[in-house]
């Protein structure tokens, strides 16, 4: 440093801080303690000793934990590759001899895969959606607003969580297949009734069907929620509000948030929003935001996080359900669904020794292939999922 | 609505406007108002509780006291009273067992998966390589295992039955079950020296047995307990190290007290979630019965079980809940 150009004080100055670095230098080497030395220390202690046996022990249980999950669907995936000898082979025990992908093809071109994976993910998405809406939007409303009988209604929330809906699936079918609101819909069929009678169409019902179909459709409406209200037009049976074999008995259990564990999703989006500080609303509320618009436009932005995980779960459950779907599609031909995929495929001739075996890894496949779709958007998902659900902070 | 409201809530703001206030007069205080969208918001509930799901409970509760009749048009019901309750408890030849069976299974069932759960979510806390990877992993239970693989996993166990011809397995070693870990021996000659009881032994063995079975079903409450643990303060901790405890203690001292509201959420979400399962040997009972076309049977044999749990239920949070701690008693 040039220290001609300074003045006597910045002289000064300057000086003192070379003092200074030069006492720090002492005192580091005084410091400094041989290399080996330094080695012992760290890593030769009970301290660092105790480290290492808990991380191996703990990476050794993990790994052990992982496998017995994983177990199942890589001996899955193996036999999903055999041909036909390697079960019979005892030398093969999880790496085919003679790999093929017959199975695959079998599967995927005889039981109708992709027409089946293609209603399934529109049912899936379809549900997913609704249901993580209906469920922030229900959450929402029992975090954040006082109102009467609240917690009442909240046991509720709970009661439709610890009833199974297979206690009430005799009931449910019956709902669906005569779907009436306490008899609201069916007076309204009654009253319909008399309007005909009134009117004394000729032929019957059949005929007052048939002008009321070519009313609607004189004036271009879509008749089909004809077939809704009353069901097998052309039958004699009229009976009311079928909705089987249609997915408006999704529609209507999701919009109402009485699917599948709708109850739990309602439980932790209400514990997130608990989380969520009264203060950012209130800050809306003074900026002259309404209730919802500050919903839509703060707290959904907010919580995509948890809605992430709440669709993950939902979106998950529906497609590999088989309580549902086989409930409320009675004829499972029309409308083929994932889960109907699973049975032999014809070409694949399984009559011989091991015939238990080979049939066992069909069905493994087929529900590989159930699965695989699943699996691929759980990979892209499972980030946001885990941080939603920590960041939901659940409490008692 | 939403206009009105918008203005509403304006007019709090700005009460000058005329129009304004007289929209606020008609409509009551901000918390009137308040109350009134809390209605609105839980209103798609409200409508499928009561208009959907009350009528399916109480359906189903008749249902059980009758026997129904379908026919043209509908269906009409016959008033038996209890009998079908009585049917399902002195003439059906194994219910009563499997119910018994089935809530001592819950009953060994819900401490090994609550602790197991704590325990992997406390490892999977804690800050290491690869945990990401590790948490993956163990949710694909979560995710995957609902439905199908159960259902497949009978179909196999069935045409195994229907076929045993041929005793060549190869292809088979799927569905984790099948072969056992351990043998209770290897348990016994663990814990001879111990003086322990036969009965311990067995519940050992049949914990280790089942070890897939609990992984399987600890996915979710493995989440809750990790959510639980990250809302612990890590100053806690901190003051804890720096007052020399040790982890052991820490733990006791410290996570687990935190942790006990979650332990009680969790032993519940337990008992509902394994009583409501599939794979639940009463619950597939009882859906055999149904498709066997003894639908009014089986509606009592639901209502049933499903009394049996509350009390369980009832007995699990009420013992719980005595030992629960709460931090903070603001809410």
């Amino acid at each position: 440093m040039d220290t001609s150009s300074m003045t006597k004080k910045e002289l000064k100055e300057y000086k003192k801080q070379l003092a200074r670095e030069e006492a720090m230098r002492k005192i580091r080497a005084q410091e400094k303690t041989p290399f080996l030395m330094r080695l012992r220390y760290k890593y030769l202690t009970f301290y660092f000793l105790k480290q290492v046996i808990w991380a191996l022990f703990r990476f050794v249980l993990l790994v052990g934990i992982s496998y017995v999950i994983l177990q199942p669907y890589i001996s899955k995936i193996a036999s999903s590759f055999m041909s036909k000898e390697d079960f019979t082979n005892v030398r093969v025990l999880l790496i085919a001899m003679n790999p093929t992908l017959d199975t695959y093809k079998a599967i995927i071109t005889e039981n109708d895969y992709f027409q089946a994976l293609f209603n399934t993910t529109i049912l899936s998405v379809l549900c997913g959606i609704s249901q993580t809406l209906i469920c922030t939007i229900v959450g929402y409303g029992f975090a954040k607003f006082k109102f009467r009988f609240k917690k009442l209604l909240f046991a509720c929330v709970i009661f439709t969580m610890i009833v199974p809906h297979e206690t009430i699936q005799f009931s449910m079918f019956m709902k669906f297949r005569y779907f009436d609101f306490w008899g609201i819909w069916d007076g309204f069929r009654n009253l319909l009734i008399n309007l005909k009678d009134m009117f004394s169409f000729d032929g019957g019902v059949g005929a007052w069907y048939d002008a009321m179909v070519a009313a609607f459709a004189a004036k271009g409406i879509d008749a089909g929620f004809m077939d809704v209200i009353f069901s097998n037009p052309a039958g004699t049976i009229y009976s009311f509000g079928n909705m089987l074999n249609t997915p408006l008995p999704f529609a209507v259990l999701s919009f109402t948030g009485l699917a599948f564990k709708n109850g739990l999703f309602i439980y932790l989006m209400r514990q997130y929003f608990n989380g969520v500080p009264d203060e950012l609303e209130e800050a809306a509320y003074v900026d002259g935001a309404g209730v919802i618009k500050t919903f839509v436009r703060i707290i959904l932005p907010m919580s995509v996080t948890m809605m992430v995980t709440i669709f993950m779960f939902s979106f998950s459950w529906q497609w590999s359900d088989t309580f549902y779907t086989g409930l409320f599609y009675t004829n499972n031909k029309k409308f083929i669904l994932l889960p109907n995929i699973v049975k032999i495929p014809s070409t694949l001739d399984t009559k011989y020794i091991s015939q238990a075996a080979y049939e066992t890894a069909i069905r493994n496949t087929c529900g590989l292939l159930i699965l695989f779709p699943l699996v691929i958007v759980y990979l892209f998902a499972q980030r946001t999922l885990i941080e939603g659900v920590e960041r939901s902070g659940i409490t008692g | 609505m939403k206009n009105e409201n918008v203005a509403v809530n304006a007019s709090a703001v700005a009460p000058s406007t005329k129009a304004k206030n007289k929209k606020r007069k008609r409509s009551g205080s901000l918390d009137v108002q308040k109350s009134r969208m809390g209605w609105v918001f839980i209103a798609p509930f409200l409508l499928g509780f009561f208009l959907i799901y009350l009528p399916m409970i109480v359906e189903s509760i008749t249902f059980s006291f009758n026997n129904t009749v379908i026919q043209p048009g509908g269906y009409f019901l016959e008033p038996v009273g209890f009998a079908n309750y009585s049917y399902a408890i002195s003439n059906d030849p194994a219910f009563v067992t499997t119910l018994v069976g089935s809530v001592k299974e819950l009953v060994f069932n819900v401490p090994a998966i609550v602790i197991f759960a704590l325990f992997m979510a406390v490892l999977l806390n804690q800050k290491m390589r690869g945990r990401a990877i590790f948490r993956a992993i163990f949710f694909i239970p979560v995710i995957v295992s609902t439905g199908i693989i159960e259902s497949i996993d009978v179909q196999n166990t069935l045409a195994d039955a229907m076929q045993q011809v041929g005793g060549q397995e190869e292809g088979s070693i799927g569905g984790g079950g099948g072969a056992q870990i351990i043998t209770a021996m290897d348990i016994n000659s663990l814990l001879g020296g111990m003086r322990v009881g036969g009965g311990i032994v067995k519940y050992v063995v049949g914990l280790v047995n089942n070890v897939y079975g609990i992984i399987n079903k600890s996915g979710v409450q493995m989440l809750i307990f990790l959510s639980g643990l990250q809302s612990i303060s890590p100053a806690i901790y901190e003051s804890c190290f720096i007052d020399g405890a040790s982890a052991w203690e820490t733990f006791w001292k410290i996570t687990f007290p935190m942790i006990s509201p979650m332990i009680l959420v969790n032993a519940v979400y337990t008992v509902i979630d394994s009583f409501t399962t599939k794979t639940n040997s009463v619950m597939s009972y009882i859906s055999s019965v149904y498709k066997s076309g003894n639908d009014e049977v089986s509606t009592a044999m639901s209502w049933m079980y499903f009394l049996i749990v509350v009390v369980l239920l009832a007995i699990v949070s009420g013992v719980l809940s005595a030992y629960v701690f709460y931090q903070r008693k603001d809410t």
